[in-house]
This record gives C-alpha cells, structure tokens and sequence, in this order.
C-alpha cells in the first residue's frame, strides 16, 4: 500500500471533510449585533419519565431567575412553568411534568392580540412586547396551555433583564436573553443541577443537534396536536 | 416701538432662562464616577428617547443585544447609590432619571416594568 492517494480516494476524502465541517460551519453562534433569524427554532424535548413529581427545581429556578414574585395569591399570582401532575384513569399511571408557554409555531395568542404586542421572534420564541400590551388578556384566554399570566399588581424590584410590570401578560420568554448569549434557560440548568436532566434544549432546524437527533429516535407528543398549533416543546414518554 | 421693546425683552428673558442653568434641574445625581456617556450630554438630555426607543424595538423584537444604548447601562451608569447606601426609589428626586422628570414634569412610563436600580449582583455597588 502506498502513502499516494489517487483521484478517487482523494475526492472521497476531501467531500466527505467538507460534508463534516458543512454543518458546523452554518451553524456559528450569532453576534449579538445582529438580528435573529428563522435558520435556529429553539425547543425543549421534556422527558416525563425522568421527572420527578414533587420536584419543583425548574419552578423555583425560573421564578428566582426571572423575579417573578407573588403575593401568596395563588389563584392569580403569575406563573411562568408549573408542575402538572397527571393520572391515567384506565392505567393508573401517574405522570409528572412541567408546563410552560409552548412556544407554537402557529401561536394563538399571536392570532389574537389586537395591538401586535404579542409575536413570535423569527427563531421561534414567542414573547409578550410590553410596550405594546394593553393588558385585555385576549391571549390567555386564546392559549390552550394556560401558559400566560397577568400581572394584577404594581411591580417593584424586577430583574434588570426581566422587565414586568403592572397590567400587562407575561410568560415563560424560553429565558431570551439567556439562549442569545449562548447559556440554557433556568429551568433546563436546574433539572440538571437537580440530577433529573429531564428537559433538553436546543435547536430544532438543526438535524444535528442533540434534541433532533434525539427526536428522531424517540417517540414524543406534542400537547393539544389535534390543534395544529406545533409546539416547540415536545414531551417524550406521556 | 414700544411693542418692538416687549417683543425684544420677552426674547431676552427666554433665552437667558434656556440658557444652561437657569431651567437645569437642581443637584441631579452624578453618572458613576470614570464612566462617558453613550452620546454628548447636552444632545442626550433632549435625545435620549430616540436612542432608547430604536434600541428597544431591535432588542425586543430582533434579539439585538449590543448593548450601546440599553436602558439597563443607563441605569447601570445614572443610578447611584444616596449618603445613606441604598438606590434611590423611582419615587425619589434623588434617582437620576426622577430628579429631572419632576422637575420638567413629564411622567415617565419606563419604570412601571422595567428595574429602576441597577441589579445588586450585575451592576451594583
């Protein structure tokens, strides 16, 4: 055997380098400077079997994270995730798992916001502009999920990077700021740190990326599909 | 000419009081000590809402993050701590962007959602 390569062994070579360093190559973090765009569709695979029930390290992380406080008025206090602990009648079978805004492709609550204050970005993350809200509360009525809240009260000490205030919806924002410099919402670091690593993150557009290639194997559901909304959040194991 | 004489004094008052100091808000809180504005003081006290609401629309709907012109820096930078150690409230003369609103008299809707004290662990001390 010798060190030469001929023609044909050197064009199979340098194709397939090109198609392994292809993928990396469109896919650089982008600088912050510039727009997102619709190449990247963040979403979260949530496996339920590996969440806990009476864990609640995603709660409390996203809540402390984002300074969402209460007024220990639970039947109007904001919620941007919460624990959802389900049985099957026939089965028994009891099923825990967090619910957050789903982050739909088609999104209700965009459908109906008369004034645009709700939209969804073009890398699929839908949020609440609230220098736009009215507070007329359309969209949670709109969201099959029950994902949005209305913040009832003055609020004081936000979080810098968490604006909120009084009369307007808000929801889980899949921690924006945080996914455009690069680190993982709240409450997937803290179902890691908590040992459970039951929500993955990651980029659905990309057939590489570790929620794809997972999605591609396992079987998941999207919740309420019959309505077509797409979510960004799956659910493997419900 | 009489009327020429008003009209010429009227002018003269009103240009003296446009004139810096007269109508600038008394003993505003200094910006944190070392730090340059984004933009020419003079040009950010009648501008800074254009710079805030450009940057806001990107940053909003676009994930632009570049950060020049965030209103968080403004906090960052503006609010400082009073004699007594803590941030002043929004409420307070002694908040950088309250004190000249008060004075001028123009509300300002920011505060409602957005942090009116830079954060304690990001941006304090």
């Amino acid at each position: 055997m010798t060190n030469q390569l001929n023609r044909r062994q050197f064009l199979t070579l340098s194709s397939s380098l090109m198609l392994l360093t292809i993928p990396v190559a469109a896919n650089p973090p982008r600088p912050l400077d510039q727009p997102v765009t619709s190449q990247k569709r963040w979403g979260l695979l949530i496996d339920t079997s590996k969440c806990s029930t009476g864990c609640d390290a995603c709660v409390n992380a996203c809540h402390i994270d984002n300074g969402v406080t209460g007024h220990n008025r639970p039947a109007t206090d904001a919620q941007w995730i919460r624990k959802v602990t389900v049985k099957d009648k026939q089965t028994q079978k009891v099923t825990s798992l967090p619910l957050m805004c789903q982050h739909c492709e088609n999104p209700p609550c965009v459908d109906v916001c008369p004034t645009t204050a709700s939209f969804k970005r073009a890398d699929g993350i839908v949020l609440v502009d609230k220098h736009l809200c009215i507070g007329c509360r359309y969209c949670m009525m709109a969201c099959p999920y029950k994902a949005r809240s209305f913040i009832h009260e003055k609020v004081e000490n936000q979080k810098p990077h968490v604006p909120r205030g009084m009369g307007t919806v808000e929801a889980c924002n899949l921690c924006v700021k945080r996914v455009d410099e690069g680190k993982l919402p709240s409450c997937v670091e803290a179902c890691k740190n908590a040992g459970h690593n039951a929500i993955l993150f990651g980029d659905l557009r990309d057939a590489n990326s570790e929620i794809s290639q997972r999605l591609q194997k396992v079987s998941s559901a999207a919740l309420r599909a019959d309505m077509g909304l797409n979510p960004g959040v799956r659910y493997e194991n419900l | 000419m009489k009327r020429f004489l008003i009209l010429a004094m009227c002018w003269g008052l009103w240009s003296m009081a446009s004139a810096e100091g007269l109508f600038s808000p008394p003993n505003l809180p200094k910006a944190k000590a070392g730090s340059q504005c984004v933009d020419n003081p003079e040009l950010m006290r009648k501008q800074h809402m254009q710079h805030i609401l450009h940057q806001r629309n990107q940053t909003m709907r676009q994930g632009i993050r570049d950060g020049k012109n965030s209103l968080v820096e403004c906090v960052n930078c503006h609010v400082t701590k009073t004699a007594n150690g803590d941030f002043p409230s929004i409420e307070s003369k002694d908040h950088f962007c309250a004190g000249c609103h008060q004075y001028a008299a123009v509300k300002i809707d920011c505060f409602q959602c957005h942090a009116s004290k830079p954060d304690v662990i990001v941006g304090g001390k």
